[in-house]
């Protein structure tokens, strides 16, 4: 077990920080999405009686 | 099992949104009392039309209560009663419907009145009106080969 | 190594189990989406229904054929032979259950039909009493319902046999997903069973005078959210396991992937209530609990979000893209088995924003029972889930029938998913915006009295209309593909695409196949979430309702 795991760890530490941004950024929009269609809705309720 | 750095700040991100949702919806219904029609009540639906306060159906002041007016509507296949209501613009008012056969929905175009009406059980909500207009009132659930032709309108007015 | 699995093909007679289920799928989607096509022409003012059918019976035919039918015909299909190319082929005794459970689904089928057409049953597809349909309606659902049990214990059997077969070793990611789907199916059926059979039955049959509707639609509804995430789990299957390998990328992560489905196992169920949350009857704080429970289950799509773009990013940047979005130009664009399931991811991220609202507690008010509604789920399952289901058909049928997916269908197949993305965007978003003007949801042409707000509503209900034709051209091609497969296209080899781990070496935890700890606590989080409330209802009931037939 200890074998394959240490593989992994020095494998994962080339990609971990560089090759990942983009889907970072692209979740990131997707989190903001969701907070703009959210609080849009939100104003709606809160303005009509 | 491993999670990737990006991926745990998405998900951190993610729940404190959420979380974030969760207490404004939250602190909105417990605390400033804009609690979803919850109304614990029930009624014989046979016999709506002789108990109170629904047999009195459209807008009744009311004394010594935290709202100024009840506004009551019975519900049918396909129609409401009252037809048609004047409200005046500024009223406090505790909307009170129940259905006598079927499942009705009971939703006032353009406001944030809307509830179901299930047979059995008195549905309320407390509003207060404070835009002047015609609104529609039509039923959202469906009922039967009528049930787009079941409206009513409240006029709020000065 | 990839040569292996790749020559590895369903059972031909497995196969056939498979394709007896999509036959029925696919006339499914060509009358519902008939239905579909009608209802919005029907909405937009335009035409009226001939020979006295009534609207409400087409909307009937629309949900229950496409809701229903074709869901679950699809998806135990898919299920079947995804188990028996990835766990091994069926015994004949199980491959016997296997048609026995088609059969069941198929003869329910046909009665609930049945009654539908002869204007016997037009209660929609939520059937709410006291709203009361003919017995063999419900009894026809029924036998949907028990042939979907006998396919899922088919599933069951074929996992706990290759987990004999193979101790102590993580079973195949496609069996293990297909096997939480099918447990989260089974759990959630159980409350419409129980509506249906100690309910709705005996009552239509005149048994019982009365029905308590409050419970009844609890009962409904502890399905009816489950019933959606049934429906999405399996375009999650394609996504994790399938679309990896059609790009020829790797799966992001074999054990997140599991990880994500156990959530869903736990968290799809107990949510009724957030359907029900403008109904009386219901403790406010028992709405809010299950409200809480709901933005749980959002929590695996979010993880999914990430391994999607993830997978994509990685596959990209392995071809040599740069910059920021630079990997999204390296996807094969021109792959329908890719091209059309994107769509579907794409059309679900609106889709999700819009479910957070609708579950956000009182925000309800605002879109309850809006065509809104409508809107979302026809972003959720009639984009995201079907254009899925149509990227899967595009392999699997010719691998089934031993036919190839030819280049001119491939192009027709993507011209298909743009077909889809427009019309979808036309008439969801049409729905989204005069749903939150108050337009109802299932409600057939009005000017409701000549009002004003009403009068508004009509130009959305105009472009619903133009988006619905477009959307049943998309149904034509579709069709005429799904014949093309299955009947027409050249004799060949067609792979069906599974992808491997990116990382080979991390082995899913076994804890995650311990499915007393997980039926467990889903138990547990079911129990939490509706005994008080389930116990009140029945204290404080009401008179219960006799049955109306008002249509």
């Amino acid at each position: 077990m200890a074998q394959p795991g240490l593989q992994r760890k020095t494998k994962i530490k080339v990609e971990d920080s560089s090759s990942l941004k983009g889907t970072l950024a692209s979740v990131f929009l997707l989190g903001f999405f969701l907070i703009v269609t959210w609080v849009g809705v939100f104003y709606l309720f809160v303005e009509r009686f | 099992m491993h999670i990737h750095k990006y991926e745990k700040i998405w998900l951190i991100f993610g729940t404190a949104t959420l979380l974030v949702f969760l207490s404004v919806v939250g602190v909105s219904a417990f605390y400033l009392g804009n609690q979803p029609p919850s109304c614990m009540a029930t009624v014989d639906p046979e016999k709506v039309d002789t108990l109170a306060p629904f047999n009195k159906p459209g807008l009744n002041k009311v004394e010594g209560k935290e709202w100024d007016y009840e506004l009551v509507f019975v519900a049918s296949a396909f129609n409401y009663t009252p037809g048609e209501v004047e409200v005046p613009l500024g009223a406090k008012v505790k909307v009170i419907a129940t259905t006598k056969d079927v499942i009705h929905g009971f939703s006032v175009a353009g406001t944030n009145i809307n509830m179901m009406l299930t047979p059995g059980y008195i549905s309320e909500y407390l509003t207060t009106f404070d835009k002047t207009g015609e609104f529609l009132i039509l039923c959202n659930e469906y009922c039967g080969a009528g049930h787009h032709m079941m409206t009513s309108k409240i006029k709020v007015v000065e | 190594m990839k040569t292996v699995s790749e020559k590895i093909k369903v059972d031909r007679l497995d196969g056939k189990l498979g394709m007896a289920h999509f036959y029925v799928a696919f006339i499914a989607l060509a009358i519902g989406g008939l239905a579909g096509l009608l209802q919005t022409l029907v909405r937009s003012g335009k035409l009226v229904l001939p020979a006295g059918i009534g609207y409400y019976q087409i909307l009937t035919v629309h949900g229950v054929v496409l809701g229903l039918v074709l869901t679950t015909f699809f998806i135990m299909g898919f299920q079947l032979v995804a188990v028996s190319r990835t766990a091994g082929t069926f015994t004949s005794k199980q491959r016997m259950a296997g048609w026995i459970g088609f059969w069941t689904m198929t003869i329910g089928t046909f009665m609930a039909a049945v009654m539908i057409l002869l204007n016997e049953a037009s209660v929609l597809y939520t059937f709410y009493a006291p709203l009361q349909a003919h017995a063999l309606f419900y009894l026809g659902l029924t036998f949907v319902i028990v042939g979907s049990w006998i396919d899922g214990a088919v599933i069951i059997s074929a996992y706990a046999a290759w987990r004999k077969r193979n101790p102590g070793k993580p079973s195949p990611l496609l069996t293990f997903m297909s096997l939480v789907n099918t447990l989260m199916w089974i759990i959630a059926t159980i409350g419409v069973a129980a509506t249906v059979l100690l309910q709705l039955l005996p009552w239509s049959l005149g048994l019982v005078d009365r029905v308590d509707v409050a419970i009844s639609r609890t009962l409904f509804w502890y399905f009816g959210h489950p019933l959606v995430y049934f429906w999405l789990l399996p375009a999650y299957m394609a996504w994790y396991v399938v679309i990896p390998k059609i790009i020829g990328g790797k799966i992001f992560s074999d054990s997140l992937a599991r990880l994500t489905f156990i959530l869903f196992l736990l968290f799809s169920i107990p949510v009724g209530f957030h359907h029900q949350l403008m109904e009386p009857g219901i403790d406010p704080a028992w709405k809010f609990f299950q409200v809480i429970l709901t933005f749980m289950v959002i929590i695996p799509s979010l993880m999914t979000a990430f391994s999607l773009f993830a997978t994509f990013e990685t596959y990209g940047r392995s071809k040599g893209a740069t910059g920021l979005f630079g990997w999204m130009k390296k996807l094969p664009w021109g792959d329908a088995r890719f091209v059309v399931p994107f769509i579907g991811m794409l059309s679900f991220i609106p889709a999700g924003a819009g479910g957070i609202i609708n579950a956000s507690n009182q925000m309800n008010q605002v879109v309850h029972n809006t065509i809104w509604v409508t809107g979302h789920f026809h972003l959720t399952v009639a984009t995201a889930v079907i254009l899925t289901f149509f990227g899967i058909s595009y392999w699997l049928i010719p691998h089934l029938t031993g036919r190839t997916f030819t280049k001119a269908m491939n192009k027709l197949a993507i011209i298909q998913g743009v077909f889809w993305a427009i019309g979808m965007t036309f008439m969801s978003g049409a729905m989204h915006a005069a749903g939150l003007l108050g337009a109802p949801r299932r409600s057939s042409f009005s000017e409701y009295g000549g009002a004003a707000q009403a009068a508004e509503w009509i130009p959305y209900q105009v472009a619903q209309g133009v988006g619905g034709t477009i959307l049943f051209v998309g149904i034509i091609l579709i069709l005429y593909i799904f014949i093309n497969l299955a009947f027409f296209a050249p004799k060949g080899e067609e792979e069906f695409p599974i992808g491997e781990a990116a990382d080979e070496s991390e082995k899913a935890p076994m804890v995650l196949e311990n499915w007393k700890l997980w039926i467990g606590i889903a138990v547990l989080l079911i129990l939490f979430a509706y005994t008080i409330p389930f116990v009140d209802m029945i204290q404080n009931a009401p008179i219960g309702s006799k049955g109306y037939k008002l249509w």
